[in-house]
């Protein structure tokens, strides 16, 4: 069954179209990454899949209700991280869920075990009364993703849920989502514009100017720019070059002393290559088609990993000095 | 898929049920979270209680000094600071009341709003548990100030505290609606100063807390029957001080008894929550 279903969906603002003619499925289980640069229609999409706003045209299901006419099934059945945080950071950690419970109707003998258990999964069990103001920009995410999947969601959606973080923050913070997807085998339909981050999802669909212009797995798509790169530095060059094309094959390109090889499956090929060769080696490089290389040769452009919003940002930094006068 | 994961999913009777349920729960636990946030706010505490408190002292006994004998003529024997002490109660709840509301402000630019908005509850439950708890609290902040009673020579008992209370509490939840519905439409905080300036503060003014409502200009005469806090300020001051300083607002030669201003208080109750719930329900 699909979690996830839309069909032809679109989404303008006055001339803007920013969601144009969208279809895709989500299978139950899934991790399903949303790619893009800045404005491309992410999230756009997932306001419109969330019930946040109406679609202009064309039909979306989400856990089988229909996101126009039936907005709260819709809305009992989703868990949201946004980009931006929505934490009541005047309240405790375990307030903020106890907010969430009520809201999302669990029953009253279940909130309290519901509530310790998510804070386990998310490490914030020993924080849960210290109050959301306290805590760092990681543990905050931690939060919203545990409230997020409080009532029992069957998708889970995680718009940009790293925006903002660091390196190593990020990377605890996909541990928790993926540990959350394990332990309720939850959907999930996230946004990023980290490369890295989209390696995570089961599926991705890249998305440009409001269109998908690709939807596979992360490997297949990278299938499609073509085969790993390995490039090997020996002692004897020349005697390298002809034992390989002897041996495996392959046509080497000679660069100075650098011999260039396409192959597929380039990191199962390296043992073997070293293992075979009959001089010495000095280096050996691997190069893997990136999804930003996919999404470079869909569209002439690269995505620029890291580059935040400028609006982003600058909300987040007149949320940093409004913060005193609140 | 276990039974625990299929949310509302199931008989149309049964996820009708589930939805009252979670509005039910929606608009308590919104009333919960304001009352929580008040308790937690000790500088907001203090202040609310010393503004009032300063208004008192240093408004009534300036005045009392400046203008003795003119006022000692229209009040009788009872003194300036006891004839405003009514409209300073009025003044904290209308303040706190409409504050409580402006908070929505405050929650869609840190992004709890939406927490709020996404939830699968109606927005006729948003806006009532806002409204039920800004009114809980001022009625709060009003009532506190009436511990000063007894030191400006005003005798209290049970029954007149509870008819004070429930005053405070439908002009508070009138205000708190007004408030939503400005909130819901507000974009900035900054636009909210303007609504401070142009609005609130001439409420306040025109609201019969500062001088009585009898011989005014023609023009002002229309305004203040216009002003929502002038039906809580005139029964409140009746209650506290007695019929003779508070003999019902006018309204075509009859004068209001408190029953009457407490309906015309809940009717613009009423009014303001049903434009709020839409300005609500506009919002995408």
């Amino acid at each position: 069954m699909s979690s996830i279903e839309v069909v032809d969906l679109v989404k303008s603002f006055g001339p803007l179209t920013a969601v144009d003619h969208v279809s895709f499925r989500v299978e139950d289980g899934e991790v399903f990454g949303f790619l893009g640069p800045n404005g491309a229609g992410k999230t756009t999409t997932i306001n419109v899949l969330c019930t946040l706003m109406r679609p202009t045209a064309g039909r979306a299901k989400v856990a089988g209700y229909d996101v126009a006419t039936q907005r709260n099934a819709v809305r009992q059945s989703i868990g949201l991280v946004f980009q931006d945080p929505s934490l009541d950071d005047q309240l405790t950690a375990y307030e903020n869920l106890q907010f969430h419970a009520h809201v999302y109707n669990v029953p009253g003998r279940e909130r309290a075990q519901r509530i310790e258990e998510v804070l386990r999964v998310v490490g914030l069990w020993d924080r849960r009364d210290a109050v959301v103001r306290t805590f760092s920009g990681g543990m905050k995410r931690r939060l919203e993703i545990a409230r997020g999947i409080l009532h029992h969601p069957r998708v889970l959606f995680l718009d940009e849920p790293t925006l903002g973080l660091d390196p190593q923050t990020r990377e605890h913070v996909w541990e928790y989502i993926l540990e959350v997807q394990r332990a309720h085998h939850i959907t999930i339909f996230m946004t990023t514009h980290y490369m890295d981050e989209a390696e995570h999802c089961d599926r991705i669909a890249i998305i440009d100017q409001g269109k998908i212009v690709a939807l596979d797995t992360p490997d297949a798509l990278k299938r499609m720019v073509g085969v790993d790169i390995v490039t090997l530095q020996a002692e004897d060059s020349e005697r390298a070059a002809r034992e390989i094309r002897e041996r495996h094959g392959l046509e080497p390109q000679r660069d100075g002393t650098r011999i260039r090889l396409e192959v597929e499956g380039g990191a199962e090929f390296i043992p073997k290559l070293v293992r075979d060769l009959g001089v010495a080696v000095i280096s050996v490089d691997l190069h893997r088609p990136t999804l930003d290389d996919v999404f470079l040769k869909l569209t002439g452009r690269a995505i620029r990993e890291g580059e935040a919003d400028p609006l982003a940002l600058m909300r987040l930094h007149g949320r940093l000095w409004r913060g005193g006068r609140r | 898929m276990t039974t625990a994961y299929a949310p509302t999913a199931g008989l149309p009777t049964r996820s009708r049920r589930a939805s009252l349920g979670a509005n039910a729960g929606g608009v308590y636990i919104i009333w919960y979270r304001d009352l929580l946030r008040y308790w937690r706010d000790r500088a907001r505490l203090i202040s609310s209680f010393g503004q009032p408190l300063l208004f008192l002292v240093v408004f009534g006994s300036g005045l009392t000094a400046s203008l003795g004998a003119g006022l000692t003529k229209e009040l009788g024997d009872v003194s300036y600071v006891r004839f405003i002490f009514p409209g300073i109660v009025a003044m904290a709840v209308l303040f706190t009341a409409v504050f409580s509301a402006i908070s929505i402000v405050w929650d869609r630019e840190f992004g709890f709003l939406r927490e709020v908005l996404v939830a699968p509850i109606s927005r006729a439950a948003v806006a009532l548990g806002k409204a039920l708890g800004g009114s809980t609290v001022a009625m709060f902040q009003g009532g506190i100030l009436l511990i000063l009673a007894p030191i400006l020579g005003v005798s209290l008992n049970p029954l007149l505290v509870l008819e004070l209370l429930g005053l405070m509490f439908l002009t508070a939840f009138a205000l708190t609606s007004m408030g939503i519905l400005i909130a819901a439409r507000l974009q900035s905080m900054e636009a909210f100063q303007m609504i401070m300036n142009f609005l609130i503060m001439p409420m306040f003014f025109l609201s019969g807390a500062f001088f009585p409502l009898r011989g005014l200009p023609a023009w002002m005469s229309v305004v203040t029957r216009l002003d929502p806090v002038a039906y809580g300020v005139d029964p409140m001051r009746r209650l506290l001080l007695g019929a003779d300083l508070a003999p019902g607002i006018e309204i075509a030669n009859h004068h209001l008894g408190t029953v009457e201003d407490g309906l015309i208080l809940a009717a613009f109750a009423a009014v303001m929550m049903v434009l709020a719930v839409r300005a609500f329900e506009a919002q995408e």
